[in-house]
């Protein structure tokens, strides 16, 4: 096994020959870019109580509040529907802004219950 | 927000007064300065210039400045300072102080533990090793930083990191308050942090883009590895990757080019052979990161607890900057290999910046890299490892297998392995299994939110659903002032009023108050003597807790030279302190007319065995503003004059006054000399003739009676002050 890895370390260093410094540099970004694809197109598609946090910031949501809420979400399983959305929808529910939802889940998780017409999917447990 | 009263050089800042109305306090400016270099370069006192920026309203220069016109040439490169002492009320006066010595970019090291809290932490507690990052702390920091930069004349890049597990928290904080730089890598929170590597990721591509709103200057981690391999020269290929993969995945990210810089250090130190790791090494990340910006840091992993070793490690860590290149050159405190920064180590770091760049500048006209030889060939030995590890990484699965297969950090030159590298478990780690997908209905209503995002169609910003978010409407932040009153800059700045305000004096290195001082001593023992010997001199000397901190052994068996830090607990009351009068100059016009109508003339010279005539020449010449330039008349002997020789010349030519020398003095030879002189013109009986006058780097004004002649002068006199106590007592004489 080891032997392999220096043997394909070498192999790869002939290929390496004929490359100019600005062939061998292109060719370095470009297997950057290859090994962050994945990672970006991960971060792209998922979210994490962090980062719904600090939606909840942005809205106006102090960082005490927005983690009570979030927690909240977050054991609702509305967490990849977006805290945001999910006091968006609250708010229109209620007819008050964010902040009184924010309050309103603070004092009544319940009031979460039914926020969305489709049951969020079991693909909250689903984590990578 | 209220106008800020400007600073005023002669008083201490107010930092009460800088915690008050922070609730309404807003940033001045959004994002990073550079600084301002003139293409053409730039005239100073006597010198051109061509690597300096343009310099300060108000700083303090090298020591030797005062050779050279007070200049104090400001590289063209921004000068960070590290500053991480627990209070940061106590920092906002070390800011100020750095900035004065030519720091442009403050970085607050975060307290102990923070990269783990889940969340943000608000009110200002106490930190260990670093400060609790809030927003109050970052709004009174801001706040000062505005009135320092006023104060200098130039503009001070706030710095932080956004790292941990509440890294999308802490960029939308910093992108509110106005913070100009910060670190971010998602690599450092899963090597070094052991935050879950997806996490780490998926949160990482948020901040960025936050920071990115926000116009804040991105650094990398990658020059931890260095600081944290066994042998950091050799994983030099591994840092190429780190910072390739982070610079990648911040522009997949969304963040231009101009925004992300790389840390990257000079990864050896002496009594290794250094430039032939560390400049092939600056020469290939330059070459492969030339779109990048260089944040140059100095070597921290082979620090001891000799600061002089430090300083010079950290030169020649600058000079590899000037011979390659740096956007910003950080300094690392030269005691950080022993204690937390104390607040004058942040100044000698950037000092030993400011002088090596002065004494260096235009360097890369006189001098050029060799290319064709062992350089070029080692820095391409690096490129190609590098490429190879990142084929690999590819092979293996991708960066998540890597990391799993502990690819990282380990200690050996790639592709070779020691085993040691650092391995994470992509289940495992602060935070594990914590990121969810989004639904197909996912919804942020924000600005400046990375990733799918399903808004309705029709919106011109994301927040117009919630009439705007906090980044476009300020106002909407919500502002915590503390959770724990007891716990906070007001408790503690309370304890530190007397030394502040109050009228008491005591020494400090790290916060108000706290009475550190150091003592330096020479104990003639071996080591294990040297050590208990040095403790016990400074409980004698009444120190609390004193801690050997340094020990130099100079001979095993002849002795050691040590320094021991301990607290003085009393305290100094200001106004019992008696300050020596200034002495009030006659006007210059006055002297030149005295001068005149007596015919001034002296004899002068440098006695003993000493032939050193530089001080002696300052104070005579016209060039250096001396005597002359007042139209006195002299007549110079030299050097190693007898005193005899000086006086039977005063009478041979009739001179008012005798002006000796004494430079380099054992023994106290240069009162001895002092006095002879006195004693000399008593027995020739012309005393009441002749003016004495003596100057000397260990002379001292009070030297004057003790040793019986008119006047003595130490450092910093000029020629004035002699013309000056000449006149002076020929008018208590009567002659005038």
């Amino acid at each position: 096994m080891m032997d392999d890895r220096f043997a394909r370390f070498e192999a790869r260093r002939e290929k390496y020959k004929e490359l100019s410094d600005e062939a061998l540099k292109a060719h370095f970004w470009d297997l950057c870019d290859q090994i962050v694809a994945p990672i970006v197109d991960l971060a792209r598609t998922h979210t994490s109580p962090s980062i719904e946090r600090s939606v909840l910031l942005r809205m106006g949501i102090d960082s005490q509040k927005a983690h009570g809420v979030v927690d909240r979400v977050q054991q609702a399983g509305l967490l990849g529907k977006g805290a945001g959305h999910v006091l968006l929808r609250l708010a229109e529910k209620r007819g008050s802004d964010v902040r009184e939802a924010a309050e309103a889940i603070l004092v009544d998780k319940d009031v979460l219950v039914g926020l969305f017409a489709t049951p969020p999917g079991s693909q909250d447990e689903e984590v990578k | 927000m209220k106008a800020q009263k400007p600073l005023n050089p002669q008083q201490k800042m107010d930092i009460e007064a800088i915690l008050n109305d922070l609730e309404n306090y807003r940033p001045i400016r959004k994002g990073w300065t550079w600084r301002k270099v003139l293409e053409d370069g730039i005239e100073m006192g006597p010198f051109h210039f061509h690597n300096m920026s343009e310099p300060l309203k108000n700083s303090i220069g090298l020591p030797a400045s005062k050779y050279f016109d007070q200049i104090d040439p400001q590289p063209e490169c921004v000068i960070t300072t590290e500053i991480a002492s627990g209070r940061f009320e106590d920092d906002l006066r070390r800011m100020r102080m750095a900035a004065w010595h030519g720091a442009d970019h403050l970085m607050v090291i975060r307290t102990t533990g923070q990269s783990h809290i889940d969340g943000l932490m608000e009110g200002t507690p106490e930190g260990v090793g670093g400060v609790p990052i809030t927003r109050k702390q970052l709004r009174a920091s801001r706040k000062a930083c505005d009135l320092i930069e006023e104060e200098v004349g130039r503009p001070i890049n706030f710095h932080s990191y956004v790292s941990g597990v509440a890294g999308p928290e802490v960029a939308v904080l910093f992108a509110e308050e106005g913070v100009n730089g910060a670190h971010q890598d998602p690599q450092y929170n899963v090597l070094y942090r052991n935050i879950n590597m997806y996490r780490s990721f998926v949160d990482a591509a948020e901040a960025k883009f936050v920071m990115t709103a926000g116009e804040i200057f991105q650094i990398d981690g990658a020059h931890n590895a260095n600081a944290t391999a066994k042998a950091g020269w050799l994983v030099m290929p591994e840092l190429l990757v780190q910072h390739g993969i982070n610079c990648a995945y911040s522009i997949a990210s969304g963040m231009p080019k101009e925004l992300i810089g790389l840390s990257t250090v000079p990864p050896n130190a002496p009594p290794a052979p250094k430039l032939w790791y560390d400049l092939p090494y600056a020469v290939a990340l330059r070459d492969i990161f030339s779109d990048f910006k260089m944040r140059a840091q100095q070597n921290t992993r082979y620090i001891e607890s000799d600061i002089e070793e430090a300083i010079r490690t950290h030169t020649i860590d600058t000079l590899i900057s000037m011979l390659t290149s740096a956007d910003i050159q950080s300094t690392i405190t030269p005691d950080e290999g022993r204690n937390v920064p104390w607040h004058y180590n942040n100044i000698r770091g950037v000092q030993t910046v400011k002088q090596t760049w002065s004494a260096l500048d235009g360097i890369k006209e006189l001098l050029s890299l060799k290319m064709d030889g062992p350089l070029g060939e080692m820095a391409r030995d690096i490129k190609e490892r590098a490429v190879a590890f990142l084929e690999e990484i590819l092979e293996v699965g991708g960066y998540f297998a890597a990391v799993e297969q502990g690819f990282f950090v380990d200690s050996a030159l790639y592709p070779e392995r020691s085993g040691d590298g650092i391995a994470r478990d992509g289940q495992g780690g602060v935070a594990a299994n914590s990121i969810v997908p989004r639904d197909p209905d996912y919804l942020a209503p924000v600005c400046a939110h990375f990733g799918d995002n399903h808004l309705p169609e029709g919106l011109e910003n994301p927040c117009d659903l919630i009439d705007g978010c906090t980044l476009c409407h300020p106002e909407k932040i919500v502002y915590i002032d503390e959770l724990d009153p007891e716990d906070s800059a007001d408790r503690r700045l309370e304890q530190t009023y007397p030394y502040r305000k109050g009228g008491l004096i005591r020494p400090e290195a790290e916060w108000a108050g706290d009475g550190t001082v150091l003592v330096q001593l020479m104990v003639p023992e071996s080591e294990e003597y040297a050590r208990e010997a040095g403790l016990e001199i400074a409980r004698r000397m009444g120190l609390e807790d004193p801690q050997v901190i340094n020990l130099m052994v100079l001979h095993p068996a002849e002795g050691c030279f040590l320094e021991v830090k301990g607290k003085v607990t009393f305290d100094i009351d200001r106004d019992t302190l008696k300050i020596p009068p200034k002495v009030e100059l006659l006007p210059e016009e006055e002297l030149r007319e005295a001068v005149k109508q007596v015919g001034l003339k002296v004899v002068a010279g440098t006695v003993g065995e000493d032939e050193h005539s530089v001080g002696m020449r300052e104070i005579l010449d016209i060039k250096h503003g001396g005597i002359e330039k007042y139209g006195v008349k002299y007549h110079y002997l030299g050097t190693s004059v007898p005193v005899s020789k000086l006086i039977d010349a005063a009478i041979e030519t009739g001179a008012h006054a005798i002006l000796i020398s004494t430079i380099i003095s054992h023994n106290d030879i240069h009162r001895q000399q002092m006095k002879k002189l006195a004693e000399l013109c008593l027995e020739k009986g012309i005393r009441d003739q002749v003016i004495l006058i003596a100057g000397g780097t260990q002379v001292t004004p009070d030297m004057a009676a003790e040793t019986g002649l008119d006047a003595t002068f130490g450092r910093g006199t000029k020629g004035i002050h002699v013309v000056d106590s000449m006149v002076k007592t020929l008018k208590k004489r009567g002659v005038l």
